[in-house]
């Protein structure tokens, strides 16, 4: 390992523009003749358009053009799709409603748009939205997913009947309910996964710049996949064919997921751009993030988890409700399917599992992907039914967990998934001992004559990132593939450039790709730079989420590099009068092994590029492209332990210790990893004890519209965490790494949640824990 | 926001004269609440005269146990006056608590009292202090002062130039926050005087800064955080929110007094 290579903690090279303020983001964008843009949104959550004046508008100061849903109707631009087919156990395929970008006849969620002003500067703008007079027909709105599928619930969309997208299952229900009416124990609860909204600390924005001569487009915007946006509003929203669209994501301050999706504004943006004559900026406010990103998470689950009198699991049976929001977003349907009820097995040996998933329309921001997708919600049923269990049965938490653990690999689950790599165990005590897990009883004595309530809580979780192959999610439904791209360009001086299909919005990629070529070819890591983001300078790619950058990404220039480094060898070889077979790249330089004799890397790269001496019939140039497909997912794992004390005056939790022990397989730069786990965490303590998305339930208003009542996790909400790995290496890519961008969000509201339980001895207990619910439920508390 | 005209006064009668020439004036002192709710379009006054630089309304004054606090007074100011420290330290600490350091170096108590936020930190101070609360035309008793949510008794061109209390033998305050806005969910000060005790709660009361008399009726007999022991708020009267049931805060109001009481007598 070099100081610069695989393993090293280097510094981001990015952090210098971020930390200073040079990044440069889509607001920061400016186009000659650009104009800006306001949207004209829904104030209510359901109600019928009945006629839409811009008489008054248009004639406000500075406006170019107010611009409706009916117009873009009659350009021709499509609806918005969710890109992955799911179908009921009936066979039929979901019910997917209409989205138009901007809404014609019906708005269903607040802050649906409606029309979108284009004007001199961004405040006239938004005056001349106020003034679109938008006649509406108030109607009834349902915001519970649960109250959404009761007879007589308002209907959202004529395409799905009862508001039920769709009612879907995997597993087996009949050999799970045997299991469960066989139990020597069976654990039952009601658990519910809360909302979220993502709060990406950049909001999102677009620029769209329709050139006329050229009959071409340009939409700079906040994405984390450009390639995918831009096929999608090519293929799908008749916005231009791809040849005359580039899409580009400059720097883009967090996704979380919200960042996939192509959502209306860029689409209008692109499309009012032509029809305005002017490119026109947008972005949003933190109020309009609030009601208008992708929402994540909000499930309703029954579960019940079967023991036999030995304590080894032997069945779970699973049946949510999820919440889609108003329209169904781009991935939407697959969070809840294939991101979630196929990962229920956990750590464990499973026998029978099934699980049930109804999909539901409510008056509600679109609901998608946001950090973990899914696997948040599938660890967080999991791992508190199975604390719950071993408290029920009056054993100790983590020794229900040992006795159940896989130990052989591959595993196949009774749920889709084949794991291929881990060791829990190893996990599991590096996280005990991390936490004085035995010591734990002295503390919560000591805690007790202090006044405090001390609870201990554990979550062994798994996920699975790198969602591949894209032969097997084609069949799972899934509208694209999910491999990665890469090109490497070595220059003639031998500098080199990595374009990558991942995008980095916060990752750290220009630093661990970079390492990634350094410790191939000793060149230093600032003569390599990573380009992204840009259509035009990027072969296609799939962009990033799921944590699949590295697994994928850099597997993709992994394979790349192979191919670089053959062709070097052979110039090399060529150069020195040596065999291809001898030569051995080492400290920038190409040897003859076991000898002197040596070129270094610029020199061999210059005779690339001069021709003059290359080997007999070699093209001439140094740069090679791979797209890389896995063969599996991968399956990062870990075990968390959190500690807490309860304030049993007001209900307030302080996290006294929390501790993360996590198998990412090989790891390219630790210093990012420990960030990734760390920023994972926050988020994690932020469902569980703070974050919370509210929708008033008569009128759909979003009651938590900005920060004075969302409450975000500060950094005085979280203790110093502790935090190691250990390594499994994946099998099943070249560089034997896993995903780690969403372990922290995935495995730790469990160990809070279980945590708190512990103290107040109350296993009732719903996400965000606030002091109010706490203080609720310790005066309620009996175990259950 | 929509646009708007800043002024800077130079005087309380400029200020005055100020509004006076504008179709809408706000005086404006801080702007904690104003500006968020003028960015959020929920209000749109043609002029602001700024107060926040008027010399006379600055600074802090301390004369045995008579306190003057100019209105323009920041929080930050407040909270690290070395004379005010040493006669009335729970005023200090409860200016320090307000908000964070950005908030602290804008907001005023003048704006404070004047806007009389429900979960407002100051103004249970006042009321629990007995403070007066003199303005450009006369004096007010807190007592007086605060009507109701955002309500005061403050006439249009009325200014709020200090606030005057004498300290008490013993004072404290202890709020619990909101977890998102951070500002008081309950907040409670507690001020004894021979004459008896006041308990002032800010941040629980569905129509504002109110006294509790549970709690006043039990620290009058002991000023001893054990006095509350068992004793109990009806929560009649309470706010109900996303953050807190009116029970919730009825509890608060007890644990609030006792912290607060435990910190007065130090």
């Amino acid at each position: 390992m070099g100081m610069e290579g695989i393993g090293a903690r280097v510094a981001r090279k990015e952090d210098k523009r971020f930390i200073t303020g040079a990044g440069r983001y889509v607001d920061d964008m400016v186009v000659p003749g650009m104009k800006h843009a306001a949207f004209v949104r829904s104030p209510y959550a359901h109600a019928d358009i009945r006629k839409i004046d811009i008489k008054a508008a248009e004639k406000m100061p500075g406006v170019i053009a107010v611009l409706t849903g009916k117009e873009l109707k009659a350009d021709g631009i499509g609806n918005l799709i969710c890109g992955w087919m799911i179908h009921s156990k009936d066979g039929s395929p979901m019910n997917m409603g209409a989205w138009s970008p901007l809404a014609v006849d019906r708005v269903r969620y607040v802050g649906d748009a409606v029309a979108i002003v284009v004007a001199e500067t961004k405040g006239q703008a938004r005056d001349a939205a106020e003034a679109v007079a938008v006649s509406y027909k108030e109607k009834k709105a349902v915001t519970d997913a649960v109250a959404a599928l009761k007879s007589g619930a308002p209907q959202l969309h004529p395409e799905a009947a009862g508001n039920l997208i769709y009612d879907w299952e995997i597993g087996d229900s009949a050999a799970a309910d045997k299991a469960i009416k066989a139990a020597a124990h069976v654990t039952t609860m009601h658990i519910v996964n809360n909302r979220l909204v993502p709060n990406a600390m950049e909001p999102r924005a677009a620029l769209g710049h329709y050139d006329k001569a050229e009959d071409h487009y340009t939409c700079w915007t906040t994405s984390q996949n450009p390639h995918v946006a831009r096929l999608v509003m090519s293929a799908f929203y008749n916005v231009a064919p791809e040849n005359k669209l580039r899409v580009i994501a400059p720097d883009v301050g967090g996704g979380f997921g919200s960042k996939i999706y192509i959502y209306p504004e860029e689409i209008v943006c692109l499309w009012a751009s032509k029809k305005s004559g002017v490119p026109v900026k947008w972005v949003a406010d933190r109020t309009e993030s609030f009601m208008t990103d992708a929402h994540g998470r909000d499930h309703v689950t029954e579960v019940k988890l079967a023991l036999d009198k030995d304590h080894k699991i032997t069945a779970l049976k699973v049946d949510t409700i999820a919440n889609f929001g108003a329209y169904m977003s781009l991935f939407s349907s697959a969070v809840p399917t294939y991101l979630y009820a196929t990962l229920l097995s956990g750590q464990y040996v499973i026998p029978a599992i099934h699980c049930n998933v109804k999909a539901v329309y409510t008056n509600t921001a679109p609901v998608d992907a946001y950090r973990g997708a899914g696997r948040p919600e599938a660890t967080y049923v999991l791992e508190r039914v199975v604390e719950t269990a071993a408290r029920e049965v009056g054993v100790s938490p983590a020794e229900l967990r040992r006795k159940n653990f896989i130990r052989s690999f591959p595993y196949q689950t009774p749920v889709i998934m084949n794991y291929d790599a881990g060791d829990y165990e190893t996990s599991l005590n590096a996280a005990m001992k991390a936490a004085d897990y035995a010591g734990f009883e002295k503390r919560r004595e000591k805690a007790k004559k202090a006044g405090k309530l001390r609870g201990i809580g554990m979550s062994c979780y798994i996920e699975a990132c790198g969602i591949a192959p894209s032969a097997a999610v084609g069949s799972l439904g899934a509208g694209v593939g999910l491999w990665e791209s890469a090109e490497v360009r070595v220059n003639a001086v031998g500098t080199i450039e990595v374009l990558t299909g991942s995008h980095s919005h916060g990752q750290g990629h220009e630093t661990t790709f970079a390492q990634l070529v350094s410790q191939r070819f000793g060149v230093p890591l600032d003569q390599v730079s990573i380009v992204h983001g840009d259509t035009d300078k990027v072969q296609m790619g799939m962009g990033t989420y799921g944590s699949r950058s590295g697994a994928v990404g850099m597997s993709a220039i992994h394979k790349a590099l192979d191919k670089v480094e053959t062709k070097a060898k052979k110039i090399a070889a060529h150069l020195l009068e040596a065999d291809e077979g001898d030569i051995v790249i080492e400290n920038g330089e190409l040897k003859v092994a076991g000898t002197d004799k040596a070129v270094p890397w610029f020199q061999m790269a210059l005779s690339a590029y001069t021709a003059h001496n290359l080997p007999e019939g070699m093209e001439p140039g140094l740069k090679e492209g791979a797209f890389y497909d896995p063969s599996n997912f991968t399956f990062p794992a870990g075990c968390y332990i959190c500690e807490v004390e309860v304030d049993p005056d007001t209900g307030q939790t302080e996290i006294v210790q929390f501790v993360a022990a996590d198998d990412f397989g090989n790891i390219i730069n630790p210093m990012i990893v420990e960030g990734q786990v760390h920023g994972g965490i926050a988020q994690g303590v932020g469902q569980a004890l703070l974050e919370g998305c509210v929708y008033d339930a008569g009128s759909g208003q979003l009651v938590t519209a900005s920060y004075m009542d969302y409450t975000m996790p500060r950094a005085s909400d979280l203790p110093s965490f502790k935090v190691s790995t250990s390594n499994t290496p994946c099998p099943s890519n070249p560089l034997g790494i896993k995903g780690c961008g969403e372990a922290g969000a995935i495995g730790s509201p469990p160990a809070v949640i279980n945590a708190i339980t512990d103290a107040i001895q109350n296993n009732d207990l719903a996400m965000p824990a606030t002091p109010q619910k706490v203080w609720a439920a310790l005066k309620a508390a009996t175990r259950h | 926001m929509y646009q708007t005209n800043y002024h800077r006064a130079s005087s309380v009668a400029d200020a005055v004269k100020l509004q006076k020439k504008a179709d809408d004036g706000k005086f404006v002192s801080g702007g904690m609440t104003l500006i968020q709710t003028m960015k959020q379009r929920l209000a749109a006054p043609s002029d602001l005269i700024d107060l926040r630089h008027i010399k006379e309304l600055k600074g802090v004054k301390v004369s045995g146990k008579s306190v003057t606090i100019g209105a323009a007074t920041t929080h930050a100011e407040v909270a690290s006056d070395a004379k005010l420290a040493k006669a009335c330290p729970a005023i200090c600490h409860l200016a320090a608590h307000i908000g964070d350091p950005h908030v602290r170096n804008m907001g005023t108590i003048g704006g404070s009292v004047a806007n009389n936020d429900p979960a407002a930190d100051y103004p249970a101070a006042m009321l629990a202090l007995d403070a007066t609360i003199v303005t450009n035309k006369r004096e007010i008793a807190a007592a007086k002062f605060f009507t109701g949510l955002f309500e005061t008794a403050l006439k249009d061109d009325e200014i709020v130039t200090a606030v005057t209390f004498t300290v008490p033998d013993k004072c404290g305050y202890s709020k619990f926050p909101n977890p998102a806005s951070r500002y008081a969910m309950t907040g409670v000060f507690v001020a004894k005087r021979k004459d008896g005790v006041k308990a002032a709660v800010t941040g629980a009361g569905d129509d504002g800064v109110f006294r509790s008399k549970e709690v006043e009726a039990a620290l009058s007999k002991k000023f001893d955080a054990s006095a509350l022991d068992g004793v109990k708020v009806s929560a009649k009267n309470l706010m109900t929110d996303i953050h807190a049931t009116a029970e919730y805060r009825a509890n608060l109001i007890v644990v609030m007094a006792k912290r607060a009481v435990a910190a007065a007598n130090g």
